[in-house]
């Protein structure tokens, strides 16, 4: 019984990971195949489907790499190298991820005091919050570049540049989400802090701040993700050496299509890794609080 | 106006103003409550029982009229925390236990720690919910989630209990009972209650005065004085003299709003 429960949960997981990975093969296969041909004329060699098929595979520069040669690429550039050396996959993404924490921690420490501004002033609501959404409607990889610039200027440089449009990009689902959690409290639950006169303080921390948690959790979930990208837009404008995004610009520069692959690979098993994380701590933190059900 | 009156109503009318014109909630409303008495507001939806209440609890402001409550205004009574305020819904917070549930106002009202928890207690086991103190409100019956919502308005020790339909979403089972203990509470305390309800044959078994209310404009149809004893028994609703009351309250209920017949 229990096996047959897990069966048929994996199952059909393992049917779609299968169907996507023979899909990749055969778009390998087709996409490599006229530079593999055109190599074949002018070397002048008879050549077979069997061959062609080997040779699309195993390219070193392929238009579409091959899901084992990227896995090969990230098994050689993780647990191959140390984790100091520049080459290493583990040591990039560690660059990236570490300015991505800041970036999200920043964006929503920013977006919760907003929501809170947001929620308690009219003038605020009014006046801070049509900002708040223009501001998403300016494509990143155009302000990137000025922030990185503008800040170098000032004196800043580093990490913090990146973190910052990290924060540029989460701290508005952090604002959105709360500014609705924030007025989720019922009618009544409010009420029943008038009856007490509770000070505006006291109605934020003990109703207003618990009621948005659940809130809070699902908006960084988006949050981090966006973080995620906002680190990696960041490394690709500078010329930075280091990160993830740096990795993908090499990898472009020279047409190292599988570096390119094994970047994305890394980025989206973080991506995954940190959503999931923030998941925990969601049920974690629910349960503590008798909310979970 | 009476010194010694709980609350103080002369003349009072709040108008509603919408889209489609003025409603006028309350019109015209004189009452006048002694401490130690139960009161009970009936009438049919829409005859500003519930408005009435929340106007004495400074929830709604009168746009006409008079009232004082502990010989203030709502407003004053409000921020000495004059009152304690049950809602329909237990309105508990479901991150709470019930034991920090019932804490609250206590927090707010800046209390100790020490001062606190035998608040906590001592209401808890007035409400018959020792032992339940860990649990979360989800935990509870809904009879029990109500009572619990009652320790948390007598924890803030007022002489004055608001009470807006109570126990309206409970079945009949639940409900008699909670009315047998709310009587039982009331003996104990000798607080003064103002309780809003729909049943008539709640309003006659827990009150000593029965304001019978009508709709459109909300006002007083009549006030009736209930010549039952204080100490009262569930039986008590068997005998001729309860009956009597019942059919003044029905007769006075179907006369307020003959005029939609």
């Amino acid at each position: 019984m229990k096996i047959k429960a897990v069966a048929s949960k994996i199952g059909p997981v393992v049917i779609v990971v299968a169907a996507i990975v023979a899909l990749w093969y055969v778009g390998a296969v087709i996409m490599n195949t006229p530079w593999q041909k055109d190599m074949y004329q002018r070397a002048k060699v008879e050549w077979t489907t069997s061959q062609l098929i080997r040779d699309t595979l195993a390219q070193k520069r392929p238009v579409l790499p091959a899901p084992h040669q990227v896995l090969e690429e990230i098994y050689k550039t993780t647990v191959l190298k140390k984790i100091t050396s520049k080459r290493s996959l583990i040591y990039h993404a560690w660059v990236t991820l570490s300015s991505t924490m800041l970036g999200f921690i920043i964006g929503t420490i920013l977006g919760i005091v907003l929501a809170i501004g947001i929620v308690h002033n009219r003038a605020l609501d009014k006046s801070l919050m049509p900002w708040v959404v223009s501001s998403q409607t300016i494509p990143i990889l155009a302000i990137a570049p000025m922030i990185i610039v503008v800040l170098n200027a000032v004196g800043i440089q580093g990490l913090l540049p990146k973190a910052f449009i990290s924060t540029y990009l989460s701290f508005f689902p952090v604002t959105v989400g709360m500014v609705k959690g924030l007025r989720s409290p019922e009618l009544s639950h409010l009420d029943l802090m008038r009856t007490y006169s509770a000070s505006q303080w006291q109605v934020l921390w003990k109703l207003r701040w618990p009621s948005s948690v659940p809130y809070l959790f699902t908006s960084m979930k988006i949050a981090i993700a966006a973080a995620l990208v906002g680190a990696i837009v960041g490394e690709l404008p500078t010329g930075a050496v280091e990160g993830l995004g740096a990795r993908l610009l090499a990898g472009s520069y020279y047409g190292q299509t599988i570096q390119i692959w094994s970047a994305l690979f890394m980025a989206a098993f973080m991506a995954g890794s940190l959503v999931a994380l923030v998941g925990f701590a969601n049920t974690y933190v629910l349960k503590r609080m008798g909310m979970a059900t | 106006m009476d010194d010694t009156s709980v609350i103080d109503i002369n003349d009072l009318s709040l108008t509603f103003k919408t889209g489609d014109g003025d409603v006028h909630a309350l019109s015209n409303i004189d009452l006048d409550v002694k401490p130690g008495e139960f009161v009970s507001l009936i009438g049919p939806s829409g005859c500003g029982k519930t408005t009435l209440l929340r106007t004495i609890a400074d929830l709604e402001q009168p746009t006409a009229g008079d009232i004082s409550v502990n010989g203030m205004s709502p407003h004053a009574a409000r921020m000495s925390r004059a009152y304690g305020y049950v809602f329909q819904a237990a309105a508990l917070y479901p991150w709470r236990t019930i034991a920090r549930n019932v804490s609250l106002p206590l927090e707010i009202m800046g209390l100790d720690a020490a001062t606190r928890q035998k608040r906590v207690a001592e209401n808890l086991q007035l409400v018959n919910l020792e032992g339940f103190e860990k649990k979360f409100p989800w935990q509870l019956s809904g009879g029990m989630q109500q009572r619990a919502s009652i320790a948390r308005a007598l924890a803030v020790e007022p002489d004055l209990l608001l009470m807006d339909e109570p126990f309206g979403a409970l079945d009949e089972i639940v409900r008699d009972h909670l009315n047998e203990q709310l009587l039982k509470l009331w003996a104990k305390t000798n607080k003064t209650i103002i309780f809003v309800t729909h049943s008539i044959p709640e309003a006659v078994y827990l009150s000593s005065k029965i304001v019978v209310m009508s709709p459109r404009p909300g006002r007083i149809h009549e006030i009736i004085d209930s010549s039952l004893p204080r100490d009262r028994t569930l039986d008590i609703r068997e005998t001729t003299e309860f009956h009597e009351i019942a059919h003044r309250v029905r007769e006075g209920l179907r006369q307020g709003h003959s005029y939609e017949d």
